[in-house]
């Protein structure tokens, strides 16, 4: 599914993953590039990495590619941020969680649940006599989906997590990350790799 | 901590760990960082490094401001003439805002810098306590770096990565907040340990072969090459390593005003100030050279004018260590990142020797008409109200070009910038990128103690010297020798002349009055004179010179003089204007 979304202005939905230190205030650090331009992160999830001590962030934000590779630059360049990539929607596998209250005698008595669960992918959490929370991964389209389905069943609450996202050609971080942790890094470190590839990137 | 004050060295690596305060841990940290001057101002959160200091004044010297601002500016200025790291003290809440300008001075100018603030105890934070201010919040936009301690153990580690930080790779505002807990904390000190790795921070990207080839193919087959200098030749001691490139290669070389000096004014090769204000020739000719080859500076926009008419018709080569700044205003074709001391030697090696006789004769066509059009009667007006151009060519005869630079912000600062000469590197002291008025006072004291053997001269305006005259306290206080020449046309000059050349001469604000400067100088003790008469000039510049100790000179210049030539906003590089 390609979801490129672009625009007239030849602006689209770009994704940033950012490997840092787990420290205080970086989270500050990265967002002020963003509010600096006066430029929206659409949304932000911040949490460990698979290695310890290590934290990925996976921005979402809507804008040209050249802007989005200066901003990459920006972030990188911050003293505890170890890496940055950024990736067009058809170069990550992505997914957002959604949670869904709904009231537990409607749901019951209108609704044919095992339906409603199987054609939206989505699970039952919690079922208790005055609600029942539901739960469903997928892309943006696919959590609005149920929204609209819950909707006339009095829908309670609802929240939906931030992207995560998985970059498809990516080999991880652990043998990066050793690389940087040399005095002198080998040829692995590579600073800006999208400025090595100025044909790939800065074809406008 | 008395037992420890007995003892002639210092804790730097002591045998076994000692017990001493926070404070003590910070103090020793600083003299292990070779760091001889503090430029601060004391108070409440501060209290227990002040409180320390009292037994350290025989290895450091702390020059007490009149103002915060003054010590970051001090700083910087000692920063920028040493190529040490300067530092400044501060205590929490107003003491901390007080040095936000300074940093971001600092950090748009790429000055090394480390603030130590103090603040608030630890278990006070967040309960809007006596000043307290979210110091680390309000400064992240304006460091390189910031970080707070809480725990006097953090100190020594916290402080070789602050040093570390500001002076690696491209150089930056640090600043450490310091809660008063963690001052007095006592712990078990095992000496300090510089920080040479952080695993996060890549100061020196990896040099590139290839690209050092092409640019040098480039550089090789060009006709009309063309070098654009920065501050980044001075801040990677390069100056030696750059003047060897220009030479082999014979490539005209202009300089940003950030990067002047790092070549002598007279060398041959050298052809004068790029920018809004700048030269003539190097305005002109960015936009009928071959290959831009731009080292060590960043493209501001003062430099470039309007970036779509910007030297279109190049090749760009952008040397430069920060890889973020490539690319950032505009696009290189050959992106060199690295050390410019590292990339210029490997860029010199494959360089051709070269003369390119008559398009260096281009530039030199054009420095003879802006000679005529500008500089003449900038220079040697004869009659009439007296110039700044003048007062620096006066300067010039007498300093030889041997002198520091200090200007702040204005028509004088690009009048001094334009005409002073500089026969040495880190003798153009300026606020560049900021522009901060009020810079030229404090970071003229700063510059004398970063380069005492040296004379240092702070050409300042007179709306500028009032924003920080408080300054003449600390020098009279530190006895430190600054000659400040005021350059007084009774107006904020440069914003004059922008309402007079863009606004219908609509004056809005921009007529100041001023106290009698030399009375001023005079309640601090501080010897001055009033200069109103060309013929007085001289002498009264050679008086400043010769005098022992500080001075203060006011020469009263033309009220309505424009500084010329000048590139308007919004215009190419080319469209430069000389009247």
């Amino acid at each position: 599914m390609s979801n490129s979304n672009e625009t007239d202005n030849g602006k689209q939905e770009f994704t940033i993953t950012a490997y840092t230190e787990n420290r205080i205030g970086i989270l500050n650090r990265i967002a002020i590039i963003f509010s600096r331009r006066k430029i929206n992160i659409e949304s932000l999830n911040t949490s460990p990495s698979e290695i310890e001590h290590i934290h990925r962030f996976n921005i979402v934000i809507h804008e040209t590619e050249e802007v989005v590779s200066k901003l990459a630059r920006q972030i990188e360049k911050q003293v505890e941020v170890l890496k940055v990539y950024y990736n067009r929607n058809e170069d990550i596998i992505w997914q957002e969680m959604a949670l869904y209250k709904v009231p537990t005698d409607v749901i019951a008595e209108k609704v044919l649940v095992e339906r409603l669960l199987r054609e939206n992918g989505a699970r039952v959490v919690v079922i208790r006599k005055d609600y029942t929370v539901f739960e469903t991964t997928g892309h943006r389209e696919e959590t609005d989906k149920l929204i609209e389905v819950l909707q006339p069943y009095g829908l309670i609450e609802f929240v939906r997590s931030a992207r995560v996202a998985i970059i498809k050609d990516s080999e991880g971080f652990n043998r990066k990350l050793r690389e940087f942790e040399r005095r002198e890094p080998g040829e692995e470190v590579i600073e800006n790799e999208y400025l090595d590839q100025p044909k790939n990137v800065f074809s406008m | 901590m008395e037992t420890i004050q007995a003892e002639s060295n210092t804790l730097t690596a002591p045998e076994k760990t000692v017990t001493v305060s926070g404070s003590v841990a910070l103090l020793e940290g600083l003299i292990a960082e070779g760091v001889d001057t503090i430029f601060g101002y004391p108070g409440g959160a501060i209290m227990p490094i002040y409180d320390a200091l009292y037994d350290y004044t025989d290895k450091l010297k702390h020059i007490l401001v009149r103002h915060e601002q003054g010590a970051t500016h001090a700083a910087q200025g000692y920063a920028r003439t040493s190529g040490h790291v300067g530092v400044a003290f501060a205590t929490s809440g107003p003491g901390a805002t007080n040095l936000v300008t300074g940093l971001a001075d600092a950090q748009i100018d790429s000055t090394p810098m480390v603030c130590i603030t103090g603040q608030v105890f630890a278990h006070l934070l967040g309960t809007d306590a006596f000043q307290e201010t979210d110091v680390i919040n309000i400064t992240t936009p304006v460091t390189k770096w910031n970080y707070q301690i809480t725990d006097a153990t953090e100190i020594p580690s916290v402080l070789a990565k602050a040093f570390y930080i500001a002076r690696s790779g491209r150089p930056g505002p640090v600043l450490i907040d310091i809660t008063k807990n963690a001052q007095l904390q006592l712990f078990e000190y095992e000496g300090y340990t510089a920080c040479e790795h952080i695993r996060s921070y890549r100061p020196k990207p990896n040099i590139r072969k290839e690209y050092i080839e092409q640019a040098a193919e480039l550089i090789n087959s060009a006709k009309k090459p063309f070098v654009l200098f920065g501050q980044g030749v001075l801040l990677g001691n390069a100056e030696a390593e750059f003047q060897a490139f220009i030479e082999k290669t014979g490539i005209p070389a202009a300089w940003t005003i950030l990067g002047a000096g790092a070549i002598p004014t007279d060398h041959p090769l050298n052809v004068g100030m790029l920018g809004m204000h700048g030269n003539y020739g190097p305005n002109v000719q960015t936009n009928s050279c071959d290959v831009l080859i731009a080292i060590g500076m960043r493209f501001d926009d003062r430099v470039t004018g309007r970036l779509d008419k910007y030297a279109k018709q190049a090749k760009v080569i952008h040397l430069d260590i920060d890889p973020a700044e490539i690319d950032k205003n505009v696009k290189a074709d050959v992106p060199v990142w690295g050390d410019c001391k590292e990339t210029l030697p490997l860029l010199t090696a494959l360089a051709e020797q070269k003369e390119h006789t008559e398009w260096l004769a281009e530039f030199r066509a054009y420095d003879k008409a802006e000679r005529e059009a500008v500089i003449e009667k900038e220079l040697n007006p004869g009659e009439g109200e007296m110039t700044m151009g003048e007062v620096l060519n006066k300067l010039n005869e007498l300093t030889g070009g041997n002198a520091v630079i200090v200007t702040d912000v204005g028509q004088h600062q690009m009048v001094a910038c334009r005409y002073a000469r500089f026969n040495e590197t880190r003798s153009n002291i300026t606020s560049g990128g900021l522009g901060t008025m009020g810079f030229g006072l404090p970071a003229a004291i700063g510059a004398k103690f970063g380069a005492p053997d040296r004379t240092v001269v702070a050409i300042i305006g007179d709306g500028g010297f009032q924003m920080t005259c408080q300054e003449l306290g600390t020098i009279m206080q530190s006895g430190v020798n600054v000659k400040i020449l005021i350059l007084n046309n009774r107006f904020l000059g440069m914003v004059r002349q922008w309402q007079q050349l863009f606004h219908d001469k609509r004056y809005s604000f921009v007529d100041i009055t001023s106290p009698d400067f030399v009375k001023l100088a005079d309640a601090y003790y501080i010897a001055g004179k009033k200069v109103t008469e060309r013929d007085d000039l001289g002498n009264a510049l050679k008086e400043m010179l010769d005098h022992d100790g500080s001075y203060l000179l006011e020469v009263m210049v033309a009220k309505e003089n424009n500084v010329f030539p000048m590139v308007p906003q919004g215009s190419s590089v080319s469209e430069i204007r000389l009247k």
